[in-house]
C-alpha cells in the first residue's frame, strides 16, 4: 500500500516538474516553430544557479524566484541575439539550441564539478504528512500543489489577456498575425524570457527531488520532447496532461519494469505520432 | 489629389521566378482602386510585395509619401496599411472577439476610430457570435470578420484580395454595401477582384494585370464600355 501511495505522489510531483519544463517548451514550439534544445539545460543550469543561489540566500522560494530571473535574462539574450540572427532558419536555429546547451552543460561541469550537487529540503517541509496513518512526503505535495497553480496562472495568461490571444494568433497564422500589427518578435522574446524562467525555476524547485547532477539536461530534454509530441506542439492542457502521464509512466516504469524504461516511454510517443500527429490536444500538425 | 499608396517600377520574385515586372501604379486617397487580372496574373503578389509578405526586390511603395518597401509586416500594418486577405486567413482557433481585439491599433488623428463597438454594430452578426471559435463561422462570417479585424487596425489604406470569392450572391451583395460604406467614409481602397461587376460598381480606378505586367491603368468609365480590352486581358464578356 505505501509503495503504491508513494510510487504515485512521486508520479505526480515529477509530473509537476515536467509541467514546469514542457510548457514553455510546447509554447516556444508552438509560437516559434522550434524545438528549443537548450530546455533541458536551462532547467540543470536553473538547479545549478539555484545551488549557488541557495548558498547565499537560504531560502528555496526565494532561489527559484532569482534563479528563474537570472536563467529568463539568459534565455532572453540566447533569443534576441542568436535565434533572431538566424529568423527564418529553423535548422539553423534548432542545431544552434543543441550547441548552446552543450556549452552550458561544459559551463555547469567547470564551475560546479562533476559530483551530484544534493538540494535540501527546507526545514519545514521534510515532516511528512501522516493522513490516516499513511506518510505523505511534504515537499512533493507541494511541488504538485506549484504546478498546478503554475498551470492556472499560464492558462489564464494564455486565455484571458490580449497578450495570451496574441500568442494564440502567431501560433494559428504567424504570417497574418504581422500583417495585423501583431508585434511578432516581441511575443518571440516575452514567450521565450517566460520559458526559460519556468524551466530554470523548476529546475531549482527539483532540486530537492532530483538534485543538481550532469547529464540532468539530457535525462530531462527528451522527456519535454515526448510530452510535447503526446500533448499537442503549443497547447498547455496537452503539456499538463502529457506531463502526469509521463510522470506516472517513468516513474512506474523504472520501479516496475527497469529495464524496459525507455521501451514503456517511447512506445507511446511513437503511437501517437503514428496515429494521431497533431498529439492529443494539439491544433498543429508537425 | 493626395496620393495614398503608390507603387513604382516593382519587381518581385518567389524564388527564381520572377511574377511582378516593374509594377506601378497609385492610389488616390478616398478611393477605390479596382486591381483586376486573370488567375495567376499576380494580384495577390502585388498585395504580399505592399504588405511586407514578400519585399520587392527593387522599385518603390510608399504610403502618403512615407517609403515602406523595407519594412516588416508588422511595421507596414503600424503604418496604416489593413489586410483582408485571399481566403480571410482568421485565426480559427480565436473566438470571433479575440480576432477582433488582437488586431486593435489606435491611430492618433483619426477622426471616427474603428472600435469593438463600432465594428459590431457594421456586422451585427459577429455580434452574435463573439465568443464563438472563429473557425466555426460560416464563410460570409469569416469574411466579415476579416474586414472587421483590418478596420480594427484604423487602416488608412484597405487592401481587399478577393472579398467575393466563394460566396453566395446575397452575401456577395453584403460585401459590396459594406465596401461603399467603407468608401463613402473616405478610405482608400485596392480592391482586388474576379466579380467585374462588383468592382465595377466600387470602383473610381482600375488598375489591370497580365502575366505580372500592368496591361491598362486609368479611370473605370473608360474601361466599362471597352470590351477589346477586357477581353484580352480578364477573358470576360
Ligand atoms: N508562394 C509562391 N511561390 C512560387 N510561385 C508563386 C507563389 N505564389 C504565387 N506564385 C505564382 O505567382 C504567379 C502569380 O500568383 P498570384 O497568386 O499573385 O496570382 P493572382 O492574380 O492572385 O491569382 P488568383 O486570381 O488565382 O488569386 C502565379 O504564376 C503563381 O503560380
Ligand atoms: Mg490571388
Amino acid at each position: 500500500m505505501q509503495f503504491w501511495i508513494i510510487q504515485t505522489l512521486n508520479s505526480l510531483a515529477l509530473g509537476g516538474l515536467l509541467f514546469l519544463l514542457s510548457a514553455g517548451f510546447s509554447l516556444i514550439f508552438g509560437l516559434m516553430r522550434i524545438a528549443n534544445l537548450t530546455h533541458g539545460a536551462l532547467f540543470m543550469l536553473g538547479a545549478y544557479v539555484g545551488v549557488t543561489i541557495l548558498r547565499v540566500v537560504p531560502d528555496l522560494w526565494l532561489a527559484a524566484l532569482l534563479g528563474g530571473l537570472l536563467v529568463a535574462a539568459f534565455g532572453g539574450l540566447l533569443e534576441r541575439f542568436i535565434l533572431r540572427a538566424l529568423a527564418g532558419n529553423a535548422l539553423g536555429q534548432v542545431l544552434v539550441t543543441l550547441g548552446v546547451a552543450f556549452i552550458i552543460a561544459d559551463f555547469c561541469l567547470i564551475v560546479w564539478g562533476g559530483d551530484p550537487i544534493p538540494v535540501p529540503t527546507p526545514e519545514y517541509l521534510r515532516r511528512p504528512l501522516i493522513v490516516a496513518g499513511v506518510a505523505f512526503p511534504t515537499y512533493r505535495l507541494v511541488v504538485i500543489g506549484i504546478a498546478i497553480v503554475t498551470a492556472i496562472v499560464l492558462h489564464l495568461l494564455m486565455e484571458r489577456t490580449r497578450l495570451g490571444a496574441m500568442i494564440r494568433a502567431g501560433v494559428d497564422d504567424m504570417q497574418m498575425a504581422r500583417a495585423v500589427g501583431i508585434p511578432v518578435s516581441r511575443l518571440f522574446t516575452i514567450v521565450f524570457c517566460l520559458g526559460s524562467a519556468l524551466a530554470g525555476a523548476g529546475g531549482i524547485i527539483g532540486g530537492p527531488i532530483l538534485s543538481a547532477y550532469p547529464g540532468l539536461d539530457f535525462e530531462m530534454l527528451p522527456l519535454a520532447l515526448i510530452i510535447v509530441i503526446l500533448g499537442g506542439v503549443g497547447s498547455l492542457v496537452g503539456a499538463f496532461v502529457g506531463s502526469f502521464i509521463i510522470g506516472f509512466i517513468y516513474t512506474f516504469g523504472s520501479a516496475l519494469l527497469p529495464d524496459l524504461a525507455y521501451v514503456i516511454l517511447f512506445l507511446p510517443m511513437i503511437f501517437v505520432i503514428a496515429f494521431r500527429p497533431r498529439g492529443l490536444f494539439g491544433r498543429l500538425g508537425t | 489629389m493626395t496620393e495614398a499608396l503608390s507603387l513604382s517600377g516593382v519587381n518581385a520574385l518567389y524564388g527564381d521566378s520572377h511574377v511582378l515586372h516593374e509594377v506601378s501604379f497609385s492610389l488616390s486617397a478616398g478611393r477605390v482602386l479596382a486591381l483586376l487580372g486573370r488567375n495567376g496574373a499576380g494580384k495577390t503578389t502585388c498585395m504580399n510585395a505592399i504588405i511586407g509578405f514578400l519585399p520587392p526586390r527593387d522599385g518603390r511603395i510608399s504610403l502618403f509619401g512615407e517609403p515602406i518597401a523595407r519594412l516588416s509586416p508588422e511595421a507596414i500594418s503600424r503604418r496604416g496599411i489593413g489586410l483582408v486577405p485571399q481566403g480571410r486567413r482568421i485565426f480559427p482557433t480565436l473566438t470571433v472577439r479575440e480576432n477582433l481585439v488582437v488586431a486593435r491599433q489606435l491611430r492618433p488623428g483619426t477622426a471616427r476610430p474603428w472600435t469593438l463597438e463600432r465594428v459590431s454594430e457594421l456586422f451585427p452578426r459577429l455580434q452574435e457570435r463573439q465568443q464563438q471559435p472563429a473557425g466555426s463561422l460560416s464563410g460570409g462570417e469569416q469574411q466579415m470578420l476579416a474586414i472587421g479585424r483590418a478596420l480594427m487596425g484604423n487602416p488608412r489604406v484597405l487592401l481587399m484580395d478577393e472579398p467575393s470569392e466563394g460566396l453566395a450572391p446575397r452575401i456577395v451583395a453584403e460585401v459590396g454595401q459594406t465596401i461603399a460604406r467603407l468608401k463613402k467614409e473616405g478610405l482608400s481602397i485596392v480592391l482586388v477582384e474576379q466579380n467585374i461587376k462588383l468592382a465595377f460598381g466600387l470602383a473610381d480606378d482600375v488598375v489591370m494585370l497580365n502575366t505580372g505586367r500592368v496591361a491598362f491603368s486609368g479611370g473605370v468609365d473608360a474601361l466599362r464600355n471597352d470590351e477589346a480590352t477586357l477581353t484580352q486581358h480578364l477573358g470576360v464578356f
